[in-house]
């Protein structure tokens, strides 16, 4: 549904995206992972059309993602950032709202949608509070609802769980896996690899600018692919009632060699 | 759930819709009571006889109904309903200005957008420019109402500092002072009677107004009110931020374009009939948004009618305090928004609200 080939951004003589090519079909919900500034959320925001790439295309259903107007990607693709903004003080239920306000959707379902969405993610008892006055948490509950009640084939979630805590970043990718079993495309920027781990059912791995793997999470979640990738010794094993990878970190190994020799001779002079 | 969210709804719609009405008729009154004040010393049963004269045609003029019906129909009415315009537009304007930069601060005397189309008109009054005729001011003066905004927009964007508050006040310094600059130095190369004229526009004024600019401008703040009042879906996702905006379905670059011209509309439109009138932009917005929430569906039609009314009654104020003198209503204005700004500022709370 969502394809990316061979997609390279070069912002400022600096390439922060690199070839990368990859598909994303419906039903599946792929976890893009990778280590800080591998340019992950630079590729959810290609794939959301924020910008163009500067070689290479991007395009869902078989069409460039530039040929379709700003309302149309709309009617396609939701978007969750990372951190939302809002600049008046707007309801909750208000702030969910507009994620319908421009879609051309019938309204009798307006309220039905609207009311699911925010049980969801447990934020009815919110409805009328100031949204601006939300804790990280609940910002990106109301935001969540809002993405969802768009009601779009596509989902960009980048780093939905962020601000969250341990229920709520079960009970947000649990929706989120659900949403794709339906038939809906689903990407989310996610810096957790076990929740990645035990939620997506493809995961891809970047490392600047590239894609380094794609695949099932045993696939990509391998020791050495990951040591590679993070520079940080892991321990790789078994979820005991998932069934999918689990990724430790493990103590640094003991200083290299070379290291022990120059600090010896330091002390010698 | 659904029965919670109805019933709330229907809760607020009445009291939204008594506002309306309350506003409505507290304009009408101010209406009457504009008009039947004021230096000129008549009697106020002529006033009423000249008010409802031209709805009944049997009615038998007064002896001096003369005077009365001048009075009435050709000084106070165009006069009143000239404030009520400028007021619509102005709050209107203000509206629009903190939805596009997302920031309740903006007005468009802080930021400057009144001082670069006074300097507009200052330039074709002193320049003697006179290209277009009798439209010569107006015109010059939304052109160089919608460069100003334009060029503040474009330093402040509000997506790439989002709120920085700051940036764009710091902004308004600098374009109110470049601005005053050209204008001080334009006011020095001016002739005696340029000079008087020129007084109007630095102090803002509703003296002297008869029905063509009041004609004038009714269509072009009707024109803002719809169009404006058909972009209050766009203006509540572009709270969001602009690029959440846009993933929502908003041309932000469209909608961004259409909103700097109808400022520079309504604003220019102000500015070239009355001179700077400073603050209705900022405070009306401001109290309507206290009342109903940050809607911009209500905001806007809501704002307009407060500015109209605020001015009106501004209006009333500058010809009665000090009788038979007038204060410039850019200075009684400016004299209670400036406070109000900085209560504005000291209120402030700390995740950023106002």
């Amino acid at each position: 549904m969502l394809s990316i080939q061979d997609a390279s951004l070069t912002i400022d003589g600096r390439r922060l995206i690199d070839a990368v090519s990859l598909n994303c079909p419906a039903g599946s919900l792929t976890a893009l992972i990778g280590p800080n500034g591998a340019g992950k959320s630079t590729l959810l925001s290609l794939m959301a059309g924020d910008r163009p790439p500067s070689d290479g295309q991007l395009t869902i259903n078989e069409r460039p993602l530039e040929s379709y107007s700003v309302r149309e990607l709309a009617a396609w693709r939701a978007v969750m950032p990372q951190d939302s903004v809002l600049r008046f003080a707007y309801r909750v239920e208000e702030v969910v709202r507009m994620g319908r306000a421009l879609r051309d959707l019938p309204v009798e379902d307006d309220e039905r949608a609207i009311g699911a969405a925010m049980q969801d993610v447990e934020i009815e008892s919110l409805a009328q509070r100031n949204a601006m006055t939300l804790s990280g948490g609940e910002q990106a509950r109301t935001t969540f609802a809002r993405v969802r009640v768009q009601q779009t084939p596509i989902l960009l979630l980048d780093e939905p769980t962020a601000a969250l805590d341990l229920r709520y970043q079960e009970r947000l990718l649990q929706r989120a896996a659900e949403w794709a079993a339906d038939g809906h495309c689903v990407v989310a920027v996610m810096h957790d690899l076990n929740l990645a781990a035990a939620h997506a059912d493809r995961l891809a791995l970047l490392d600047r600018g590239r894609l380094v793997a794609h695949g099932s999470p045993w696939e990509v979640l391998s020791r050495h692919q990951l040591e590679a990738v993070y520079r940080q010794p892991v321990c790789i094993m078994r979820h005991p009632d998932r069934d999918c990878p689990v990724v430790v970190t493990t103590a640094a190994p003991s200083p290299t060699p070379t290291a022990t020799q120059s600090d010896a001779r330091e002390t010698v002079t | 759930m659904n029965t919670l969210t109805s019933s709330l709804r229907s809760s607020q719609r009445s009291p939204r819709h008594r506002l309306y009405t309350s506003m409505m008729l507290a304009m009408l009154a101010g209406l009457v009571v504009s008009v039947l004040s004021g230096v000129v010393q008549v009697p106020p049963q002529d006033l009423l006889a000249a008010l409802v004269a031209p709805f009944f045609a049997s009615a038998a003029p007064a002896a001096d109904s003369g005077i009365a019906h001048a009075v009435l129909w050709e000084l106070r009415l165009p006069r009143a309903l000239m404030a009520l315009l400028i007021g619509a537009s102005l709050a209107m304007a203000g509206a629009a200005m903190q939805g596009l930069f997302g920031n309740p601060l903006a007005d468009p005397g802080i930021v400057g957008v009144s001082s670069g189309a006074s300097l507009g008109a200052v330039m074709i009054i002193v320049l003697r420019i006179d290209v277009l005729g009798a439209w010569t001011l107006p015109v010059g003066a939304f052109c160089s109402g919608f460069v100003t905004t334009w060029l503040i927009y474009l330093l402040a964007r509000p997506s790439r500092f989002e709120g920085d508050n700051a940036r764009l006040l710091l902004i308004g310094i600098a374009i109110n002072s470049v601005a005053g600059a050209m204008t001080g130095y334009l006011t020095y190369l001016a002739s005696v009677e340029q000079l008087e004229s020129l007084m109007f526009w630095s102090m803002g004024s509703l003296a002297s107004i008869s029905w063509t600019p009041v004609l004038t401008i009714a269509p072009l703040v009707l024109f803002g009110l719809v169009v404006l009042r058909r972009q209050a879906v766009p203006l509540d996702l572009l709270a969001l931020g602009e690029r959440q905006a846009r993933h929502s379905g908003v041309d932000v670059t469209r909608l961004r374009r259409r909103l700097i011209a109808l400022t520079a509309l309504l604003t220019a439109a102000a500015v070239a009939f009355t001179g700077t009138i400073g603050f209705i932009g900022l405070v009306v917005p401001h109290l309507v948004r206290t009342l109903v929430g940050p809607g911009h569906r209500h905001l806007l039609p809501l704002s307009a009618i407060g500015g109209g009314l605020l001015l009106m009654i501004a209006d009333l104020g500058a010809r009665s305090l000090d009788p038979p003198n007038e204060i410039p209503i850019g200075i009684l204005t400016a004299s209670i928004g400036g406070p109000f700004f900085l209560w504005l500022i000291a209120r402030r709370q700390p995740g950023g609200g106002y």
